[in-house]
């Protein structure tokens, strides 16, 4: 792999509060090795900010390794930048080129709204998760774990869906700001399993009733959620919310 | 005198024992008791879950944005338990005693048993949560092996199976929200303990949006909230990762156990450059199919595929051929920087070791082409189907590797090198997992307890579930039946007050300093310090420079750090200071210890004490101890050593060969 260094302009969005009216503020990096992540970039412009005594750019982001779901950067019009399958943190600089200018955003949703700068308030989907994303078992009192034996095409199907690491991409991708495809990855993933069964209906119906109080928009199959998502969570979830939904709903 | 409070009786019977004695607290009375929970990992989140449902009023906090982020959630491999599905021997007193020895005689046998027996309840809770572990095509759970054991018995989701633990257990915390049994305070951080006549009764937090500071109380603190490891500047730990709350407790009085016994991760992907952030671990299981090799020759430019094979050195598989590529953590470790400081290193750095899949890759392809009736299958057919099979074991890491280093590693070796993983010291804690402050009790990584001098892979999750769901539920109650009477305390108490005084005028020191240098300069002097005199291997003339340096580095810290904004908002950098300046006294601390530990044993490598084979010698007779530090005053602990009574596992030199 050959390294290069670049130079880069950077417009972000800039807000100091979740009161105050936001700007883009443009900023140039030179020196940047194509070896560095793209947090490890922020983090060079943010050294020299606060040397020069200017507020760094604050940001969302904490395992840099792709899993915990806190970084959250709208960039040059992508929720987590230009790769596929992947989150912000795992960006690395050899995506650009020296000259290059790169605009930097937060997840815009009125569901998530602006805490400062490129950070965001996504307690809206700890919520959704509250109104049923869960089987409700208390702790002490389950039996063997080899009890029930659950079809290995299920299991991986609803590992799959349980990937999700509810970054909230698929609502920044989405024009309608929808939370589709996070709330159909949780009903997916526990309506898959045979402990997830008898909760299935009163989850599919509660978990979108949260989302439509949250101010998430509707879903019009447009598969941008899919086409951004960092685990690749797929619209076929979106299906089988629908057909939860409805079967609830019709055998209520 | 340190009460570890063992209960009496033989180790198998402990446990069921003490369940059986131990006080209640009625469901009437709990609904009145009020507690604190700190972090919201594994070990956070299904305490506060647990909790909740048994009636307890409860209040969970963390940093993050969300319960859901706790780096828990980032253990790739797996989570170990003594079910025996695979018919390989294993058992309850097999886990128990590959962790003591794996843990080199330095941890607590009752502790260890109780997390042995306790480890099936957790994967039977975590199917029934939902959690969706690997499964056979016959739809039984799938297991796999780790590092120090010679038995299956590690149960796993692909390479994200603390994800899932602990999505199931913020899934159980988060129903408990909705059922109104515990208070979620996400971007809250907890900034000093409040103790009221001698007990642990609340906790000061800043709000991490508007900064200002607030008061809790609680009948009692549980801290769960993680490891050390930052305090090396580079290590696996998420960014936010801290010591702050348990070393705030510290100072308040909870003494501090084996602050030196620091796990560095044999996999992880090398550095690359002064501007690195974080170390990226690849997990452990990929030593059960990878091989590590380096080149026989000195400063070997060739490409690996250029290396033909006896011309490399399997330098595990020669060492320790019991084990070969699934010796534990420390071991591994050391024998990759034994091979990189001797010259033998591979990639620009040559700070790397290679993790070779392409036997694997050929191996499992045959099985594939074999299945499929393809028995004269070309090379490139049977590297195809390897490949499928590397990916769905795999996939995820490889995948995550390539994405760091720009380089396929189904096509090309992975490089690998050692990083801070992991800290087994912790908050002293007895058997209920109280610390010495009545009313404390410390949990998971933060805690001293399960994993001695080195932990075995998979162990992590197993202890983190374990303390939360099994140990905490009974053990609390134990405490709290004596404090049923006790109202709520206003947080008008002169003890409240004072607590968010000493905050508030240290958030002041900090930001008032208005010196030259950013937080960013100090964490990364600290870590090169720590790295190079208290890392994988210390000596004694280098921890006490190490001292030196960081008393030093703690004026000027204090004399010349830069921090922007203000204190009353939203303010990273000063939530950064602040966890900063506690990892720099801890730093000083951990040296301490690792000065006075004069032996070897498992992650604690001193130069002075190993086998002519080079490998760690331990010392039975002076140091079969915890090491419980009391803070006494700036730069001075004392030493609370607490014997170790080895009655069933007697301490044998560890061999893997």
């Amino acid at each position: 792999m050959e390294h290069y260094k670049m130079g880069l302009t950077l417009k972000i969005w800039r807000q100091k509060n979740s009161q105050s009216k936001g700007h883009f503020a443009t900023y140039k990096v030179e020196d940047i090795s194509s070896e560095m992540s793209f947090l490890e970039m922020i983090d060079v412009l943010n050294e020299r900010l606060i040397r020069e005594g200017e507020d760094p750019v604050a940001f969302d982001h904490d395992c840099r390794e792709g899993i915990c779901g806190t970084c959250s950067m709208y960039i040059n019009g992508r929720p987590h930048g230009p790769w596929h399958a992947n989150t912000v943190c795992q960006l690395h600089m050899r995506a650009y080129k020296d000259g290059d200018s790169i605009t930097i955003e937060p997840w815009r949703a009125n569901a998530f709204p602006v805490i400062k700068d490129l950070i965001v308030d996504r307690s809206a989907f700890d919520r959704i998760i509250q109104a049923g994303g869960y089987i409700s078992i208390n702790t002490g009192n389950p039996v063997d774990a080899n009890s029930l034996p659950v079809d290995k095409n299920l299991a991986d199907a609803s590992f799959a869906a349980a990937a999700c690491i509810g970054c909230g991409a698929c609502v920044a991708a989405c024009k309608n700001s929808s939370a589709m495809l996070f709330v159909s990855a949780k009903v997916s993933h526990l309506a898959l399993l045979p402990q997830g069964h008898p909760e299935r209906k009163s989850r599919a119906l509660n978990m979108v009733a949260q989302m439509d109080k949250e101010g998430f928009g509707g879903c019009t199959n447009t598969q941008a959620c899919e086409s951004v998502c960092p685990k690749e969570i797929s619209m076929t979830n979106i299906a089988k919310l629908n057909s939860e939904f409805i079967f609830a709903g019709l055998s209520e | 005198m340190l009460d570890s409070k063992i209960p009496p009786g033989a180790l198998e019977h402990k446990w069921n024992e003490y369940k059986g004695h131990v006080k209640l607290v009625n469901p009437a009375n709990k609904r009145k008791i009020e507690i604190i929970v700190v972090g919201t990992g594994l070990a956070g989140a299904s305490a506060a879950a647990s909790l909740g449902e048994m009636g307890y009023k409860v209040k969970a906090y963390c940093f993050q944005d969300s319960p859901r982020r706790a780096h828990s959630i980032a253990a790739q491999g797996g989570i170990n338990a003594a079910k025996n599905y695979q018919n390989d021997g294993d058992s309850v007193f097999r886990l128990f005693y590959d962790t003591i020895k794996g843990g080199d005689y330095r941890s607590r046998e009752a502790n260890v048993h109780r997390l042995a027996e306790v480890s099936t309840n957790i994967i039977d809770q975590c199917v029934a949560q939902g959690v969706p572990f690997a499964r056979e095509y016959g739809g039984l759970l799938s297991n796999r092996s780790f590092g120090g054991t010679q038995v299956q018995r590690t149960f796993y989701a692909a390479g994200q199976t603390g994800q899932q633990l602990l999505i199931g257990a913020y899934q159980a915390l988060e129903r408990q929200i909705s059922l109104g049994n515990v208070t979620m305070y996400a971007r809250h951080e907890m900034q000093e303990l409040v103790i009221i006549d001698g007990k642990a009764r609340g906790i000061i937090t800043r709000n991490l949006i508007s900064g200002k500071l607030e008061r809790h109380f609680g009948h009692t603190v549980v801290l769960c909230t993680g490891g050390y490891g930052n305090v090396f500047y580079l290590s696996t730990n998420a960014m936010g990762c801290n010591v702050t709350a348990i070393w705030k407790a510290h100072k308040k009085g909870a003494f501090f156990g084996n602050p030196c016994f620091t796990q560095i991760h044999p996999t992880c992907i090398p550095v690359s450059g002064d501007y690195q952030s974080k170390l990226t671990l690849m997990s452990e299981s990929l030593r059960n199919d990878g091989r590590i090799w380096v080149p026989k020759k000195q400063n070997d430019n060739r490409k690996p595929g250029e290396i033909p094979e006896e011309e490399r050195d399997y330098y595990l598989e020669r060492r320790y051929p019991a084990f070969g590529n699934l010796v534990p953590r420390d071991v591994a470790s050391r024998a990759a920087k034994e091979r990189c400081d001797a010259g033998y290193g591979v990639g620009t750095s040559r700070q790397a070791v290679y993790l070779d899949y392409a036997e694997a890759i050929i191996r499992y392809g045959k099985v594939e082409c074999h299945k499929l009736g393809l028995e004269n299958s070309t090379t490139e057919v049977i590297r195809q189907y390897g490949k499928e099979v590397i990916k769905e074991k795999y996939g995820n890491l490889f995948d995550m590797y390539e994405k760091i280093t720009g380089e396929n590693p189904y096509e090309v070796p992975m490089r690998i090198y050692p990083a801070v993983h992991y800290t087994m010291g912790g908050l002293w804690v007895d058997y209920e997992l109280m610390t010495t402050i009545p009313g404390l009790y410390c949990m998971g990584e933060a805690n001293f307890s399960d994993h001695g001098a080195n932990r075995l892979g998979a162990s992590a999750l197993m202890q983190g579930l374990a303390d939360g769901y099994f140990v905490i539920p009974y053990t609390i109650g134990n405490y709290l039946s004596d404090d049923i009477r006790t109202a709520n305390i206003p947080t008008d108490h002169p003890a409240f007050e004072s607590a968010e005084l000493a905050v508030s005028d240290r958030m002041t020191r900090l930001k008032n300093i208005n010196g030259t240098k950013t937080v960013e300069y100090f964490h990364k002097q600290l870590g090169k310090i720590m790295w190079d005199k208290c890392g994988m291997a210390r000596n004694e003339r280098n921890l006490k420079e190490a001292i030196t340096e960081i008393q030093q580095l703690k004026k000027e810290f204090f004399s010349d750090l830069k921090i922007p904004g203000d204190i009353y908002e939203m303010n990273p950098e000063l939530d950064k200071a602040n966890r900063v300046a506690d990892f720099i006294e801890l730093g000083e601390l951990m040296c301490i210890d690792a000065l006075n530990r004069k032996e070897s044993c498992g992650g604690h490598f001193r130069e002075e004490m190993q086998t002519e084979e080079g490998e760690a010698k331990r010392d039975d007779e002076h140091f079969t101890y915890v090491a419980a530090w009391e803070f006494k005053s700036e730069h001075e602990w004392e030493l609370h050593p607490e014997t170790l009574v080895f009655d069933v596992a007697k301490p044998t030199q560890r061999s893997y060969k």
